[in-house]
């Protein structure tokens, strides 16, 4: 080009530029783009045999997680906003939607895939390595689409069979006569109403599943770390600590009613 | 009175308050151009806004709604209001004049537009004022855009204002297209027209094409909403994905439609800065017309995580790359411009420079989206924010603000400060990249799109602080430009003639413009007018070339062969007129009765519409009566033109382009169901209705146009007789189609909400009785026009017009009577 610019023909090196760049670079490093890009499309996702089956369903804002059949007698095992999965495998997840469209996504584990309603959407994904990692919804839902998120646990398999087996279990009958006060008042507030603790005569279905609550990292789909203090401040609070979530306020307990509950949630194991 | 008296008087704006019924491009251009840039403004807010709300974790500047409100206008203003806008406005006020007319063929249109475009944004924005502003993104994604889940008139403030601005888009479209192939300076061959034309032409072709399709979907979306037709419902068999398509099929050209013209206003303004032709014009065509192609084959990457098979993303993943193909041969045909040129650094070239740099970067993030596994990562997070506004603002932002700086003595007479137009640069500049430049680590790291807040925990503080500040930076730039911009029409240097040394005819004259654009009209045979002849500003400002006096004794422009440029006509020119802005207010009182879901308010707003466009096109076939008159140098035009010569029959030909876009959304749509949905049509729903009268009604409608086809050479042949008493049979027979058609749907469906399928079959028949309708309408107008004499066979273009639209209806018609009650038995029986 040097030659050209040297003969003094600058339309013709102007033009060999646009060709040679403009023309010839992208095509050369766009084809070889493709090739791997379209290999890594194909690769992932897919895959027959896995470890685990797993649904999640997008609600606003928090997640249902199910495990098919996972239950020793053959039934769904319920819970929210806390995935587990043997590290090492590939698990299969099922994800749908009951509201609006969301998009399941854990940044350290895998690229995301939509929750759309009328369908049903399949990823397999896979953590090598044992560890807690944050997951988060992609596609705006509305008010709180900021605060719904998850975690995504990874355990070696062995820990995660028992995890199964005691998520299988009924809530535990409350060890002392303050649990009990705490169940009580949970039930008189009509909190069965949205929320199911089995074991109990709670057993709604619109906000998450409670029976293992205390189990869980966090409450809130992922807002608050777990634990008494926190699980009060949610329920008498909720509205300021995630504004426009679908669960009221219950701001009429007594400190100790309220520590009641909370304690009794956070026995939940 | 002299010569240049008579011309500077008939294109005189009227004063006082009657200033608002002036339609000429001088004005109706600037007004656009300043109206977008106060969205601009107001859109600028919105976006500090949001970067208040994220600078630090945690934060409760704002609550959801708020913040949803806040961003989804964002989004939407800058789109809609803002970038679609300005470029049309940059073409409206300049192309005419820059392509040796006078105005743009049809001035009234362009003002109905502009009339239509801010009642909308206003209406848009109004919003706020009543705590409604529209929350559901500007992608507008059903369910959550359902009234189930967005209760409220937020949507559908939405859906109607973006309709109304979609208008105006569409109008702006078809001036541009038959202003670019019918009103070229005389002998002004295609291949020499300035690349501004180009990238116009192909930009407005597109609108043409993209724009429709969203139309259908607003209005689907609001049948759902305020009817419940369920068509994205997937509990009544709809599909929410249906809207992502339509969206996409819009969304993705949009984002050409606005680079494009950006590209062309780079290419304009180059050459003139280094003061050498653009280097390889052809390959800039090219890749015009060819990104304006690509583009609508790649709207499936936006959808790339709603699981679609494979094969589809690979496909769409592979054309997504290919658009780097032209992008590539723009981008290396400025820099071969600019090489080995030791230009001036003015303002407008700072901001090519700036744009050059942005844009190429914003593409190679582009690239790397493209690519399926990437963007299952950086889906919806703010990688893909920065990739965009990296693209847009470098793509739009810069060169627009090049060619406000470069242009502007056009509008003022004077030139902006070049120092406080170098501090606008940089603020502007390194701002920006402040701005956008760490967010594409934000994404990375996992930070989601559309958050009201980040976690303290998720380590995304500093990051979103120095975005933060880098916007406001770009706050001080845009505040620095606007004081600029008022100090400059006292304080500013004089430009006089040219004073950018250009070889565009926009500079033909002296500085400010005149309202009649230039003096005389020159002959042009070459891309660089100016430059080619350096005696040729004075030459048409002494007066010495076409139509220099206003040989009809208004307004008028002249009409050139569409290849050749060889004058063919005087086109009389409509002067001021309240009908645009009337005809524009009236459809704004519907839409606000549709937003207030009040009957009489549609219904006397429709009616008023109705009549004024009946008003309005009462006076289009306007027949001088001198049939032929000397436009100077020795030429002696026709001051009247039928089809197709006529700019008439290539205004109604390019809107019925857009209405063939908008039918074949619907189609689209249609079809679509019958392929995602396992069984259609579904147990238990009527699937084609009674097909014996259907069939009957067909025939009639077809026996309609050949009426009306027959009225045509009757008339042409001298029997206006025949066509007085034929048309209104015509009229007849498209009633009684839509009789039979109504009977026929009625009876097979009775309540379409209750399933997608009778809803798309309804959607359908709807569309095309509509068309009958205006059809029917049509014909009446023409018989009443046959009857008082107004239609001959010297003056046909209203028969001609009409002629087309029926055979048009017709064809759509037949379709969509073979699709929805033929096509599902053809189905069954195979």
């Amino acid at each position: 080009w040097g030659l050209l610019r040297a003969r003094g023909d600058e339309k013709l090196a102007g033009k060999t530029m646009i060709y040679l760049f403009g023309i010839g670079l992208p095509l050369v490093t766009l084809t070889a783009l493709i090739y791997f890009s379209v290999d890594l499309t194909t690769r992932s996702r897919s895959g027959d045999t896995v470890a685990a089956t797993i649904e999640v369903v997008g609600k606003r804002w928090w997640w249902e997680v199910r495990y098919p059949g996972a239950a020793p007698d053959g039934s769904d095992i319920i819970t929210a906003n806390e995935i587990r999965i043997p590290a090492g495998q590939p698990v299969e997840i099922y994800l749908s939607t009951t509201d609006v469209i969301h998009s399941f996504w854990v940044p350290a584990i895998a690229g995301k895939l939509d929750m759309i309603p009328g369908r049903l959407n399949r990823m397999v994904i896979q953590a090598d390595e044992p560890g807690e990692y944050r997951g988060q919804c992609a596609e705006f839902c509305g008010e709180q689409h900021a605060l719904m998120a998850f975690m995504l646990v990874a355990q070696p398999p062995e820990e995660y069979a028992a995890w199964l087996e005691a998520q299988a279990r009924p809530a535990p009958e409350p060890e002392d006569p303050f649990l009990a006060r705490g169940r009580d008042a949970f039930l008189d507030a009509g909190c069965g109403t949205c929320h199911r603790v089995r074991g109990t005569t709670a057993d709604g279905v619109l906000g998450p599943d409670l029976t293992h609550v205390g189990s869980r990292l966090t409450i809130g789909a992922g807002t608050l770390p777990n634990g008494i203090g926190p699980l009060a401040g949610w329920i008498a609070d909720s509205q300021s600590i995630k504004p426009r979530n679908l669960m009221p306020n219950f701001n009429n307990f007594d400190g100790e009613t309220l520590r009641a509950i909370a304690a009794w949630l956070e026995s939940l194991e | 009175m002299s010569k240049r008296d008579l011309l500077t008087e008939v294109w005189r704006r009227p004063a006082g308050i009657r200033a608002l019924t002036e339609v000429n491009n001088v004005y109706v251009g600037r007004y656009f151009i300043a109206t977008a840039f106060t969205f601009f403004i107001f859109a600028g807010i919105l976006a500090l806004l949001i970067r208040l709300q994220l600078a630090v974790p945690d934060n409760d500047l704002l609550d959801p709604v708020a913040y949803n409100q806040i961003f989804t206008m964002h989004g939407t203003a800058m789109m809609f209001l803002v970038a679609v806008p300005i470029m049309e406005g940059f073409a409206v006020y300049l192309l005419p004049q820059m392509l040796g007319a006078r105005d743009l063929p049809f001035p009234r249109l362009s003002a109905f537009g502009y009339w239509c475009y801010v009642l909308g944004g206003i209406l848009l924005f109004s919003s706020f004022l009543f705590g409604a502003a529209p929350l559901d993104g500007w992608f507008m994604y059903p369910p959550l855009s359902l009234s189930q889940f967005s209760p409220g008139v937020n949507a559908d403030f939405w859906l109607l204002g973006i309709t109304f601005v979609e208008i105006s888009a569409l109008t702006a479209a078809v001036e541009i297209i038959v202003g670019v192939m019918k009103t070229r300076a005389p002998h002004m061959r295609l291949q020499d027209m300035p690349i501004f034309g180009w990238y116009m032409l192909v930009t407005a072709l597109m609108i043409i094409f993209a724009f429709p399709p969203l139309l259908v979907g607003d209005a689907m979306l609001e049948g759902e909403r305020a009817f419940g037709f369920p068509f994205f419902d997937a509990a009544r068999g709809g599909d929410p994905v249906m809207w992502q398509h339509l969206f996409w099929i819009f969304g993705h050209p949009e984002v050409y439609i606005i680079f494009l013209p950006a590209a062309g206003i780079v290419s304009t303004i180059l050459p003139v800065m280094v003061g050498r032709p653009l280097v390889a014009h052809n390959l800039f065509i090219l890749s015009a017309v060819s990104t304006g192609f690509i583009s609508f084959g790649l709207w499936v990457h936006h959808m790339f995580t709603v699981g679609i098979p494979h094969l589809s993303l690979n496909f769409f993943s592979a054309a997504s790359m290919a658009v780097a193909i032209p992008s590539g041969i723009q981008v290396f045909g400025w820099i071969a411009t600019l090489w080995g040129t030791r230009p001036k650094m003015t303002t407008p070239l700072l901001f090519i420079l700036g744009f050059l740099f942005i844009f190429s970067f914003g593409g190679l993030t582009g690239v790397m989206v493209a690519s399926v596994p990437f963007d299952w990562q950086v889906h919806d997070t703010q990688f893909v924010v920065a990739h965009f506004h990296y693209v847009l603002v470098g793509g739009m932002i810069f060169p627009v603000f090049a060619a406000l700086y470069y242009w502007m003595p056009l509008h003022s007479g004077r030139m902006m400060s070049e120092r406080v137009g170098k501090w606008v640069f940089w603020l502007k500049f390194i701002g920006f990249n402040l701005t956008f430049g760490p967010l594409h680590f934000a994404g990375l790291l996992g930070m989601p799109r559309r958050v009201y807040l980040h976690p303290e925990e998720l380590g995304l503080g500093p990051i979103n602080f120095v975005s933060t500040i880098g916007a406001f930076m770009m706050g001080v730039a845009a505040l620095l430009f606007i004081i600029d911009l008022i100090r400059h029409h006292r304080h500013g240097p004089i430009a006089g003639s040219n004073p950018w040394n250009a070889g565009s005819l926009e500079w033909a004259g002296t500085t400010p413009m005149a309202p009649s654009g230039s003096t005389s009209l020159p002959p042009v045979q070459c891309r660089y007018p100016l430059w080619e002849d350096r005696s040729l500003n004075d030459r048409v400002q002494a007066g010495e070339f076409y139509m220099a006096i206003p040989a009809t004794g208004g307004r008028e422009t002249m009409r050139t062969g569409s290849i050749s440029g060889e004058p063919e006509q005087v086109i009389v020119l409509p002067g001021p007129t309240w009908i645009p802005l009337a005809a524009a207010i009236s459809v704004a009182f519907m839409i606000v009765g549709g937003l207030l879901y009040e009957g009489w308010m549609i219904l006397v707003g429709g009616v008023v519409t109705l009549s004024l466009l009946v008003r309005w096109s009462w006076s289009t076939d306007y027949r001088h009566p001198e049939e032929i008159v000397n436009v100077g140098m020795n030429t002696r035009l026709p001051t009247y033109g039928s089809a197709p010569d006529s700019h008439a029959w290539w205004g109604l030909a390019t809107a019925l382009l857009a209405d063939l876009a908008a039918y074949g959304g619907l189609l689209f749509c249609y079809f679509y169901m019958w392929t995602v949905a396992p069984e259609w049509p579904p147990e238990g729903i009527e699937a084609t209705g009674e097909r014996l009268p259907v069939a009957i009604a067909a025939a009639i409608l077809i026996l309609g146009s050949v009426i009306v086809q027959g009225s045509v050479i009757a008339l042409r042949r001298g029997h206006a007789w025949i066509a007085k008493l034929a048309m209104p049979l015509a009229a007849l027979a498209g009633l009684a189609w839509i009789g039979l058609e109504l009977g026929v749907a009625l009876d097979a469906w009775p309540e379409p909400q209750a399933h997608n399928y009778p809803t798309m079959a309804w959607a359908v028949l709807a569309y095309n009785m509509l068309h009958v309708l205006v059809a029917v309408l049509m014909a009446l107008v023409v018989t009443l026009r046959l009857w008082l004499g107004l239609v001959t066979p010297e003056r046909s273009i209203m028969i001609d017009n009409t002629a087309l639209f029926w055979h048009t209806t017709l064809a759509f018609a037949l379709v969509g009577v073979g699709v929805v009650h033929f096509y599902p038995l053809m189905l069954q029986g195979g």
